[in-house]
């Protein structure tokens, strides 16, 4: 349709040949961009001229934040080891469960195809929907409380770590399956002695890559009132109180960085 | 006894540390147990969670057909909207960031310098942004496109550094070597190689961004999260049903259009 509205140019070589030079896309790509461009400025309110006059409110913040109030410390302690059980747990239980899905979603080791995609389907239904909002859901069944956080925790990682697994063992390699299963082993013996081996490394450093990013995720569920120390967050916040925030803050960065140093240590052993 | 199973046998067996490593990790299991505390689920848990069942099954169909401002489409869009200028401000002011902190562009302590500075821009939760920048502008989506273009900024900077780190300089010695000018260097040299890649890593922070984009109404900065949290907060499971059908739909959709344009770009086909 495009070469229609925009005639390819002819160019007639030395020896008589007539070559077509398909116009490019970037003017239509760069003008839908554009007209995208102004339609969300128009939609979302953008307005230079606030962010000129007021963006020194954000650096106001900021500035607050530093130096952070180191005397509330103590009261830190808890909130956060409790931010990371619920990463923790959420990613065990979450990782355990995604090696029975993922296999259930790999057509090379299932053969109905309907189960096979309607588990898929589920996954990546499971996987779109926000931890955040998964968690708001998990509150009113379980009420307040790190619970909350640990389901929508364990929901995300079984998502995650079963499409990269699933993915990982639809690719692998299947010579040494279908000779086991010749020579009369089950399909789960033969899984577990054929597939399970090649895809082990990578299904370990997935969980740890996983429960990494949970950690983060992790400290913001608190905001929704599924514990840990983004309750606190939003205390402080709420009452402008940013020297507190600040601390928090840094607890967060300091942990983070710790955890994801001892993962990236195991995840580059496994690889 | 043959070579193949001497050979396998000689293998050095550090069961030791694997026996340490699984004790570390069961011992860090266990004491992560006591997150769960089901005291607080009473039984109104169970009715909640048939209501909200139902609810998800049956939407409420009204809302989600509503073209107007209080529509799912409207609030869809909107959402979009946020994420999509969050992404282009935050790539184009990734830019300047990224070769300011590439290592083989700019000296080695300045990159240090911009690098933490970025560590330090990715390490904030997105939410916090949002609640601080609902201080400069007022609640409503633009406090969500500032969000998300300072989050965008942080991730993108990093990735395009990367790019550009493991730019080919050959091309741009031999270029040097038949006499083009630095303009011409920059332009046929350098902007090809980088282009597809920025592009591709530009449309993959768009995917993230609308994820982001649909949880920041939960603080207020914009987009579909709002009517969620008030729908969940007045138990009208219907409306909750028919806000995440549509939520999960969209980013379903460009999550796949994504992946397809992003295959072209990088690999051709």
């Amino acid at each position: 349709m495009f070469d229609k509205i925009f005639v390819p140019k002819k160019i007639i070589l030395p020896n008589g040949k007539v070559v077509l030079e398909k116009r490019s896309y970037t003017p239509l790509i760069l003008l839908i961009l554009l007209i995208a461009t102004i339609f969300s400025v128009h939609i979302t309110g953008f307005s230079m001229e606030v962010i000129v006059k007021r963006i020194k409110e954000f650096f106001v913040i900021l500035d607050q934040m530093i130096p952070p109030n180191w005397e509330y410390t103590p009261k830190l302690w808890q909130p956060l080891m409790d931010t990371i059980k619920m990463s923790l747990l959420g990613s065990a239980l979450g990782a355990i469960v995604a090696l029975p899905v993922a296999i259930l979603a790999s057509s090379n080791i299932i053969k109905s195809s309907i189960v096979v995609s309607i588990v898929k389907l589920l996954l990546s239904i499971l996987r779109t929907l926000p931890t955040l909002v998964s968690a708001l859901i998990a509150t009113f069944i379980f009420g307040l409380g790190t619970m909350a956080g640990t389901v929508a925790i364990f929901l995300f990682t079984i998502a995650y770590v079963a499409k990269l697994l699933y993915e990982q063992i639809e690719n692998a390699n299947m010579d040494a399956y279908e000779a086991m299963e010749s020579i009369g082993l089950t399909r789960i013996q033969a899984f577990r002695y054929a597939i399970f081996p090649q895809v082990l490394p990578n299904y370990l450093s997935t969980s740890l890559f996983c429960f990494e990013g949970n950690v983060r995720y992790a400290s913001i569920l608190g905001y929704v009132g599924a514990g840990g120390i983004g309750l606190l967050l939003s205390e402080g916040i709420g009452w402008r109180n940013y020297a507190n925030v600040g601390i928090i803050l840094l607890m967060l960065a300091i942990t983070v960085f710790i955890i994801e140093n001892l993962s990236e240590h195991f995840r580059k052993k496994l690889v | 006894m043959n070579a193949i199973e001497k050979q396998l046998l000689s293998e050095k067996k550090n069961y030791q540390y694997i026996t340490w490593i699984f004790v570390i990790v069961f011992v860090l299991f266990i004491w992560s147990l006591s997150a769960i505390q089901l005291n607080n689920m009473g039984t109104s848990g169970l009715t909640i969670a048939k209501n909200i069942i139902t609810g998800i099954l049956h939407p409420d169909l009204d809302l989600l057909f509503n073209i107007t401002e209080k529509g799912v489409a409207y609030l869809l869009i909107e959402t979009m909207a946020i994420a999509f200028l969050g992404t282009i401000i935050g790539a184009i002011l990734a830019i300047p960031l990224a070769f300011l902190s590439a290592s083989n562009v700019v000296p080695k302590p300045l990159a240090f310098v911009t690098k933490i500075l970025l560590i330090g821009i990715r390490t904030i939760p997105a939410i916090i942004y949002g609640l601080m920048f609902i201080r400069v502008t007022g609640p409503g989506p633009f406090a969500g496109v500032l969000t998300m273009s300072l989050i965008s900024i942080g991730m993108l900077s990093k990735l395009y550094a990367d790019v550009i780190e493991d730019l080919d300089t050959s091309v741009l010695e031999s270029m040097t070597s038949i006499g083009c000018t630095m303009f011409e260097k920059i332009r046929y040299g350098i902007i090809p190689q980088l282009l597809a890649m920025f592009l591709s890593i530009v449309i993959y922070r768009f995917d993230m961004n609308l994820r982001d984009a649909s949880v920041l109404g939960l603080v207020g900065a914009g987009g579909i999260g709002a009517p969620l949290i008030f729908a969940m907060r007045s138990y009208r499971w219907e409306e909750v049903g028919s806000i995440l059908i549509g939520l999960v739909l969209l980013i379903l959709i460009v999550e796949f259009i994504s992946n397809k344009i992003r295959n072209k770009l990088v690999r051709g086909y």
